[in-house]
């Protein structure tokens, strides 16, 4: 019983993966890959701070890293609207996606967004549209890819990063098709019962994990914060690598059909 | 005196008999009873229609023009050449991933009120004489919400196309993904969207048909991706729901905003296709083709 206790509940790992002080996609790309150059715009109708994405280099191999960035202050959040994409963020991610593909770089991905952003401009821009395209474009993309998910991972703003051969999160983070608060308030019209929500739910690492939707925990001794970031970063470099590794020698048709088969069994 | 006291009284009752049943006779002028399903109530207009003409006029109201719901089966009617319809897995059923509380139950009794068991029904069929598979979503099984059910009915129409090497048209009406399965619902966004990629890629013809209302995750997924997107009149189409974006911005949203004809505008829809034409217009996307 003591044991349980201790354990942290499902709205404790919510908190933890929403924290201000969680490290975001930048942190980690700057610690795990090397010169990172970033790229930017969608060459339709403009650059969303809220998707960052470029070229980078891990152990003598290009890739492309493309990741969902909130704000590390609060101006930079409302630079990066609380990392929040807009319709052009999600159509900067699939032209590097498809130059990824162009060139054979593997692509890695980091989920950190409480969703696709609700706003007039972002329906008038086609969010819907922005999404569906990546999940249609990424099922068949001929090379390896790989998300993470490092803090929240909000729904079909989320899932427009995550059509990957894996998807991994990190075990404080969360993957959910709601946040906690509007699951809540949809299904008992109370968002204040989200606690409640978060637990059956079954958006937590390990919940994902025992579902199958998810591969791999990385695993956290400490909420990972910008103090301890480095040694949640060296694990995950060394995923990565492995990663990468295993898809030596396969062809493009068979890296999307494994990724096809993948979201076919769900 | 007693006599003409209970004479009063007497004369008193009767008139107040008199009265209650004049009161009552006003009442039912006033709520006439009928028998049931004659009449149908607009929920646009408020006025009191006919159901036959209701049904003759293809569910549209006789006085404001608004579209009514229809079932999937009454579309299918609507669109399939009489006679040529062959469903497909007619008794697939969610298996309730989550073991979500009391989800089952009301599964079970959608189906019973419903002729649906689950929010979309798909098959193949001719169109004036040329064969497609066909899928429409039905706003009656829970707001024709997205579970593994309906992601699995639909993949399996779009494979079954593109083995056939047929076109495949869908009617989408949602309100998104189903909460109760949580992640495996959303998970069916991608499904779906992998297998429509693959009938892409084998050079076939995919026609969505946007009706009201349809939103969320089947917008962000295969409502969006037709070689060719078609909507009904003023039909509601988004990502949020019109409530979430006041909330998030905090103001009155415009008038229009979200209408087929708001994204007809800003360039999401081909066409907006008056419901009775429907038929002709598949047809003829499908002859090209």
């Amino acid at each position: 019983m003591k044991e349980e206790k201790q354990e942290l509940t499902p709205w404790d790992r919510v908190q933890i993966a929403r924290a201000r002080d969680r490290p975001t996609a930048l942190d980690y790309i700057s610690l795990i890959f090397r010169s990172f150059m970033e790229m930017h715009g969608d060459r339709e109708f403009g650059d969303d701070p809220a998707i960052v994405g470029g070229l980078a280099r891990i152990h003598h191999r290009n890739v492309t890293v493309i990741g969902q960035q909130k704000g590390r202050t609060t101006k930079e959040n409302i630079k990066r609207n609380f990392g929040m994409p807009s319709p052009e963020g999600y159509r900067k991610a699939l032209r590097l996606m498809k130059q990824a593909e162009k060139f054979h770089r593997p692509i890695i991905c980091f989920v950190d967004t409480p969703g696709a952003f609700c706003g007039i401009e972002a329906e008038e821009r086609g969010q819907g549209e922005a999404i569906a395209r990546n999940l249609f474009e990424m099922s068949s993309l001929k090379v390896p890819v790989l998300s993470i998910v490092i803090g929240e991972g909000g729904s079909g703003g989320a899932l427009a990063l995550a059509v990957a051969n894996q998807v991994w999160m990190l075990e404080n983070s969360m993957y959910s098709i709601l946040s906690p608060e509007g699951f809540a308030s949809i299904l008992w019209k109370d968002g204040k019962r989200a606690d409640e929500a978060a637990a059956v739910m079954k958006c937590t690492a390990k919940d994902l994990k025992e579902l199958g939707i998810i591969e791999k925990i990385i695993e956290e001794k400490e909420p990972v914060s910008i103090v301890n970031i480095e040694s949640v970063a060296n694990q995950m470099k060394k995923g990565i690598i492995e990663f990468l590794e295993s898809y030596d020698g396969k062809t493009g048709e068979e890296i999307a059909e494994e990724r096809y088969s993948r979201f076919r069994s769900f | 005196m007693l006599r003409d006291m209970f004479k009063k009284t007497d004369t008193k009752t009767s008139e107040k008999k008199a009265k209650q049943s004049r009161k009552a006779a006003r009442r039912s002028q006033q709520e006439p009873q009928v028998p049931e399903g004659l009449f149908q109530k607009c929920q646009n207009c408020g006025e009191t229609v006919y159901a036959e003409d209701v049904a003759e006029n293809n569910d549209i109201c006789p006085h404001c023009n608004s579209y009514f719901r229809i079932s999937p089966r009454k579309r299918i009617g609507m669109i399939i050449d009489e006679g040529t319809f062959e469903e497909w897995d007619a008794d697939l059923e969610s298996t309730d991933p989550l073991h979500f509380p009391g989800y089952k139950k009301k599964l079970e009794n959608l189906k019973q009120l419903t002729d649906l068991s689950e929010a979309v029904v798909t098959g193949k069929g001719t169109i004036n004489g040329l064969p497609t598979v066909i899928a429409v979503m039905g706003t009656d099984f829970m707001m024709g919400s997205m579970g593994e059910a309906v992601g699995e009915k639909v993949t399996r129409a779009v494979e079954r196309a593109t083995a056939n090497r047929l076109p495949i048209v869908i009617f989408t009406c949602s309100g998104g993904a189903r909460m109760q399965e949580g992640m495996v619902s959303l998970m069916q966004m991608a499904k779906t969207s992998a297998a429509l990629k693959k009938h892409d890629e084998a050079g076939l013809l995919y026609v969505t048909v946007l009706t009201d209302p349809t939103t969320g995750g089947v917008t962000a997924s295969f409502a969006m991706l037709g070689d060719v997107i078609l909507a009904e009149p003023k039909a509601l189409i988004g990502f949020a729901g019109p409530r979430v974006i006041a909330q998030t911005i905090g103001q009155k949203l415009p008038e229009g905003f979200q209408t087929a004809e708001f994204l007809l505008e800003h360039g999401f829809v081909d066409k907006i296709v008056e419901r009775k034409n429907l038929k002709y217009v598949l047809y003829t996307l499908i002859r090209s083709c």
